[in-house]
């Protein structure tokens, strides 16, 4: 008898409470609500910025979820968010099933390289020709002191053990861009495991995240892999000087990541890829990555959209630096501001 | 109206009812849970329909797992979930119910006791307690180990685990290298780490369930046993042991369930590499990591695939389920002792 009671006093209370969680999300007409998923390369920085715009405009909320950049591409296709977000852009398939009511428009948002990162006892700094890492990550250079390796370090003493090679278990942007460069460089990587989101390595143990990759060399002596630049700086983790395609050696930073930004010209489509840049002071791996938007946005979210983006190309740019990321060259960012002034209502 | 009356009554409407509406629910609610299965097992295998149509049973007997060139099969993570599972369960077993026999038979307990004889306090009101204290703070900390998140158990396989291993791994391998299991040396994550993680993950559970039958075993038996004039070793593994072999082995394939889906600990800890080798020390993949590596970028053509591995993992957890179910009638006829 008094457990029913109980049991029907709790019903009660959760269909009142219900009914006021109810009311609760029905006021507050004002309110402009973004939802947006995607990559989760950029998300510290999207994170940052909304965080920021959120706080002079109280009036806005936005959600951004890292889940991954297909994922983001399956949302936006989809319509369940109101912006996508991909490092590996939109493949013109993915972009022919978006509804051609709405639109598609990509806008580069920020860039950043990806380091190789390395753990072999007594090294601190390692020089590695397109022929050496290229050769590590194909399988073909096995050990520390291959010829190839000890060419370019003179005066550095290699271990006479086999390269533990680790690369990305799960399927990421990084990766693409990775194997994108390398299939760029090297005829045999094209032919052999070729770009994409996760390729068949022909080495290697395979870890989860930028944060399994940094975990397993930092704990597997005589190992190489590879990560974003923004996540080995923030743990300390060595970087190779690689050479570029004008044979100079170059280590990542933003400099040389802009200066490899600033040798690609940006087309219509605003999707391009720096698989192999020339000048000789361009970092070899950059990428840039994308928001997705719709060209057509019902009237009351269009200007918050279009004030939130610009707010991320002039002043969130400053974010970039500290968090790891390139900042995007002058031209480029004036190419995007006019390709978001073409964004319409519906 | 005489007391009686008011003690005995029969129920009042209001009590029918919530009776009725009671038994109801239950019969309900046990019934979605069936549903429920049927539902995920039936929407993985539509999702899965047009994988399973276009790789058919190759996918269950080639190695490579290529997105690129779209030949997707899943041999080396069918062998690496098995292996892993089995590696696990030989350790977890033998740890297991090494330790449930430990906490039945009062090892600890008397232990203390002797040790409070030694100070005359064993009966000592407080001090007297500290024998079962002892003993129930051992077991509770043994079922904590099933509360740990399995992150946590990846990161500590990571950080602590390997490099604790490796140089024993190595030297195996350096001494012993012609024997298969040790073929290759351990340079980072790989099948014996992750089956030793995992063996941990699933010792709560063989544990508290060994401990439970044995428990459970008459104390007639014991008694009967020491009477014939049998040691205690000898009771424990002739009379005991065999006795609770039943709950014992229902624990076991409660594990060997939990260790082949064991997702998060293993992606971390097993390496990820699409291979098949007898080596501990190699990296390998499972069917669960697999799907937790693949699922976040996955387009809608991998999907189908992967829902396709996932419903080969459900198979794979069916049948082990199964087999266990059909030992466990056959063996348990022979084993147990005799029924109080």
């Amino acid at each position: 008898m008094k457990t029913a009671k109980c049991i029907g006093i709790a019903l009660a209370a959760m269909v009142a409470l219900s009914l006021i969680s109810c009311g609760g999300t029905g006021g507050g007409a004002s309110e402009v609500k973004l939802q947006g998923a995607g990559a989760s390369f950029p998300a510290p920085l999207y994170s940052k910025w909304f965080k920021s715009y959120g706080e002079t405009h109280p009036n806005v909320e936005i959600d951004y979820q890292s889940v991954g950049s297909g994922s983001g591409v399956k949302s936006f296709i989809d319509k369940t968010v109101d912006f996508g977000a991909s490092d590996a852009a939109m493949t013109p398939e993915e972009i022919s099933r978006v509804d051609p009511a709405l639109g598609v428009q990509l806008l580069p948002m920020t860039a950043g390289s990806i380091v190789i990162t390395f753990n072999v006892a007594d090294v601190k700094e390692l020089k590695l020709s397109r022929k050496a890492y290229a050769g590590i990550f194909l399988g073909t250079v096995k050990k520390w002191n291959d010829p190839l390796i000890k060419k370019e370090n003179p005066g550095v003493k290699f271990p006479d053990s086999p390269i533990n090679v680790v690369v990305r278990a799960d399927s990421s942007g990084t990766t693409f861009v990775f194997t994108q460069h390398l299939s760029a460089i090297s005829p045999d990587f094209a032919k052999g495991p070729g770009a994409s989101k996760m390729p068949n390595w022909p080495v290697g143990t395979r870890s989860k995240g930028n944060e399994g990759v940094t975990a397993s060399v930092k704990t597997t002596p005589n190992s190489i892999g590879y990560i974003e630049y923004g996540y080995a700086k923030s743990q300390n983790m060595p970087m190779a000087v690689l050479e570029n395609k004008s044979g100079a050696y170059v280590a990542a930073s933003m400099a040389s990541g802009q200066a490899a930004l600033a040798s690609a010209q940006l087309p219509d489509n605003m999707i391009v890829w720096v698989a192999d840049p020339e000048p000789k002071d361009a970092y070899p791996i950059v990428t840039y990555t994308w928001l997705l938007v719709y060209k057509k946005y019902d009237k009351s979210k269009l200007p918050v959209l279009q004030d939130l983006l610009k707010y991320g190309l002039t002043d969130g740019q400053k974010d970039a630096e500290p968090l790891g990321y390139i900042p995007m060259p002058a031209p480029v960012v004036d190419k995007v501001k006019a390709a978001i002034d073409t964004l319409a209502a519906s | 109206m005489s007391p009686e009356a008011q003690i005995s009554q029969p129920p009042s409407r209001w009590q029918l009812l919530t009776d009725v509406a009671f038994r109801r629910l239950c019969v309900v609610f046990s019934w979605l849970s069936v549903l429920l299965v049927a539902f995920i097992v039936l929407r993985i295998a539509f999702a899965a329909a047009p994988a399973a149509a276009q790789y058919g049973f190759g996918f269950l007997t080639g190695t490579t797992w290529d997105a690129n060139k779209g030949q997707y099969a899943i041999l080396p993570e069918i062998w690496g979930t098995l292996y892993s599972s089995l590696l696990a369960l030989f350790f977890g077993t033998a740890f297991g119910v090494a330790a449930a026999v430990f906490l039945s038979e009062g090892y600890l307990a008397s232990f203390a006791f002797a040790v409070l004889k030694i100070f005359h306090v064993e009966f000592h009101r407080i001090w007297g307690k500290i024998p079962q204290q002892a003993e129930n703070l051992l077991r509770n900390l043994i079922e904590l180990l099933a509360a740990i998140p399995s992150v946590v158990y990846g990161l500590w396989g990571l950080f602590v685990v390997i490099p604790l291993i490796r140089p024993a791994c190595n030297w195996l391998h350096l001494k012993m290298g012609w024997v298969p299991i040790f073929g290759t040396d351990l340079s980072g994550p790989g099948m014996l780490p992750a089956a030793i993680v995992l063996s941990i993950m699933v010792l709560p559970t063989i544990t508290a369930i060994s401990r439970d039958a044995l428990t459970a075993v008459p104390p007639k038996l014991r008694m009967a046993a020491y009477g014939l004039g049998a040691t205690r070793w000898e009771t424990i593994l002739a009379v005991i042991l065999p006795t609770a072999a039943r709950g014992i082995f229902g624990g076991v394939v409660l594990a060997f369930g939990r260790a082949l889906g064991e997702t998060m600990a293993l992606a971390m800890l097993v390496g990820n590499a699409n291979q098949i080798s007898v080596s501990l020390f190699s990296p390998a993949n499972t069917l669960a990591a697999l799907l937790a590596n693949n699922f976040p970028e996955a387009r809608p053509k991998d999907v189908t695939v992967l829902m396709y591995a996932a419903l080969v993992l459900l198979g794979i957890t069916l049948v082990v389920n199964m087999i266990g179910a059909v030992i466990l009638q056959r063996a348990s006829g022979d084993l147990e002792g005799g029924k109080a």
